[in-house]
């Protein structure tokens, strides 16, 4: 290859523009990244240097119980609140998209709960759902009394604990739905309005123009749930400790566990890598089955 | 063909819907203020009461002034890594992107998919390196990172791949014919960029500078891996602490203090309403 004098001039040109993110990139990046999977192959605890024990980390974590029992509560997790969340939103959004007087207060107030930082939301919703005293029992209560039904004891149960961080994130998934709302906008009105001359219905147009036509908007942010499912550890780690007998002890939590609670950084890093393979194959799963119900307009 | 009639009855569904789900969206904030304002005797009656007997204001000091609490010292402590992580983002970001936006030369697209790619990288994988690597550069260079709030603040100068991302997209849209009379009469690539591109883009620079913010102002992971002192806290490490510590814990405090978190989130909300939405938007329009 050879490059003229300009294309040479332009190279440097770029990659002096670019330089900030070269070097954050590869000292905050491309350097962790190698250092992570070295760590993993090691027997490293902080202290002292890493010792190469090839993939020891790897066949422990195999037959570890709470590394399983850590991945099984995240993907229950993810089984609720992806599908709970994604879903939730876009009906949300398709009610604000209808033409109303008052829509630009009903959009503000879905959107607010989604600003509201992890720890004031964490605070919060262990405060609602306290057994005895939250307010969701208190409002339960004469409604479950009438049939004669216990109140849930929400967070201090092993079995109600995940469903109920997964209906807690619901209440913030106001990003979500404005993704979709800028999506339905972009739908164009002559699609509808040859719908309707045709004689569809509201559920013809709704199936066969609107869900087609944000389809590709489904898509991502089903992507950005994958990633960001896997990685959950703010809301268990502040409200719940991980409890009740480690019901909400989610992957990253346990993670965080044996880096910086036992110091076994060789161990936790195998688990990130795993975590990262994970992530790899789930986002692999939804562009493959992408094929089939992504509609992209003008491809 | 659907008469008026059953339209406008739809209508009226769609308002019911929404002001129920609206009203799920609110209860939580009107419990926040009910219990904030509430004595403490009235915290543990059944069924629980919405408005208190006596506003009890004394709640937001006692939040404020608590002992366990430096409330003062995290927020300082907060705003300065959360500015010091908005310029420094919103500043080499737009460099490194206006490079990916108008730059020709040869390996720019393999970068940029590279850049890309890493949004997808889970911060577990980088962070147990990043803390020995802190631990490294603290021992063999003359500054200290662990225990301060520099591993927080500091990557941020090199430019964050969102921001990137999105402010490349912007600059695209900028005419290029600006650029090229820019440089007929002689500017150079750093005063095209300078005098031309950043002005223009004002819409899409706060959109990163709102978003850096936000992040930094929530971030929990973060500080609880890098600092170490309770003075170092940042309003979220440290109402955690302040949340875990208490035996019988004092819920109008924690949801007093809880609001005064909040509370700056929302006013910004209300200034930039447009570029939040915005911004929001078009994460979701350009991927």
């Amino acid at each position: 290859m050879t490059f003229t004098r300009g294309e040479i001039r332009n190279l440097f040109k770029g990659l002096a523009f670019l330089s900030p993110w070269l070097i954050g990139f590869s000292v905050f990046m491309l350097l962790p990244i190698v250092l992570s999977l070295y760590y993993s192959l090691s027997d490293y605890n902080l202290l002292q240097k890493p010792v190469f024990i090839g993939t020891e980390n790897y066949r422990a974590l195999a037959s570890d119980g709470i590394f399983w029992h850590s991945l099984r509560v995240t993907l229950l997790y993810a089984a609720v609140s992806v599908p709970l969340g994604l879903f939730m939103s876009l009906g949300v959004a398709l009610l604000l998209n209808v033409k109303l007087f008052a829509q630009p207060i009903f959009r503000t107030i879905i959107f607010l709960p989604s600003l509201v930082p992890t720890i004031a939301a964490a605070i919060l919703w262990r405060w609602m759902f306290n057994q005895r005293l939250g307010i969701i029992n208190g409002v339960l209560a004469p409604v479950l009394g009438w049939f004669h039904l216990p109140t849930p004891p929400w967070l201090d149960s092993s079995n109600w604990v995940v469903p109920s961080l997964a209906l807690m994130s619901v209440w913030s998934a106001g990003n979500t739905v404005v993704i979709y709302l800028a999506g339905l906008q972009d739908v164009p009105r002559d699609l509808y309005e040859a719908a309707e001359l045709d004689g569809a219905g509201p559920i013809r147009r709704l199936w066969n123009v609107t869900l087609p036509m944000i389809s590709p908007v489904i898509f991502f942010n089903l992507i950005m749930a994958i990633i960001g499912i896997l990685q959950v550890f703010d809301t268990p780690f502040m409200m719940t400790k991980g409890g009740p007998n480690r019901a909400s002890y989610f992957y990253t939590y346990y993670l965080y566990d044996s880096a910086f609670t036992y110091l076994k950084m060789g161990y936790a890093s195998a688990m990130a890598w795993i975590q990262l393979l994970l992530v790899l194959a789930l986002t692999g799963i939804a562009f493959w089955s992408s094929k089939r119900w992504v509609y992209y307009q003008g491809k | 063909m659907t008469s008026n009639r059953s339209k406008s009855l739809s209508k009226v569904a769609v308002y019911a819907a929404l002001i129920v789900i609206c009203g799920m969206a609110i209860f939580p904030f009107a419990w926040m203020i009910s219990t904030s304002l509430k004595p403490d005797t009235q915290l543990v009656e059944t069924p629980p009461r919405w408005m208190p007997s006596e506003f009890a204001w004394r709640n937001y000091k006692l939040a404020v002034t608590n002992e366990a609490t430096h409330f003062p010292l995290w927020t300082r402590n907060t705003l300065i890594i959360a500015t010091l992580a908005v310029i420094g983002t919103t500043f080499s970001s737009a460099i490194v992107a206006y490079g990916f936006a108008r730059i020709r030369f040869p390996g720019r697209g393999a970068l940029f998919a590279i850049m890309l790619s890493t949004m997808m990288i889970p911060f577990p994988v980088t962070m147990v390196p990043l803390f020995s690597i802190f631990v490294w550069m603290g021992k063999h260079t003359p500054i200290q990172w662990l225990g301060t709030t520099r591993p927080l603040w500091a990557p941020a100068w090199f430019g964050s791949a969102f921001s990137i991302f999105l402010l490349r997209q912007f600059f695209t849209t900028i005419p290029e014919e600006l650029s090229e009379a820019a440089r007929i009469d002689g500017c150079s690539e750093w005063g095209i960029f300078w005098r031309i591109m950043l002005p223009l883009s004002r819409p899409a620079l706060s959109v990163v500078a709102l978003f850096t913010f936000l992040w930094a102002w929530r971030d929990f992971l973060g500080p609880l891996i890098f600092l170490q002192r309770p003075t170092q806290y940042t309003l979220t490490l440290g109402l955690q602490t302040f949340q875990s510590q208490h035996g019988s814990t004092p819920w109008n405090q924690l949801m007093a203090a809880s609001v005064l978190v909040i509370l700056p989130v929302l006013i910004l909300f209300f200034i930039a309403q447009k570029t939040f939405i915005e911004g929001i938007a078009t994460t979701g329009m350009k991927g």
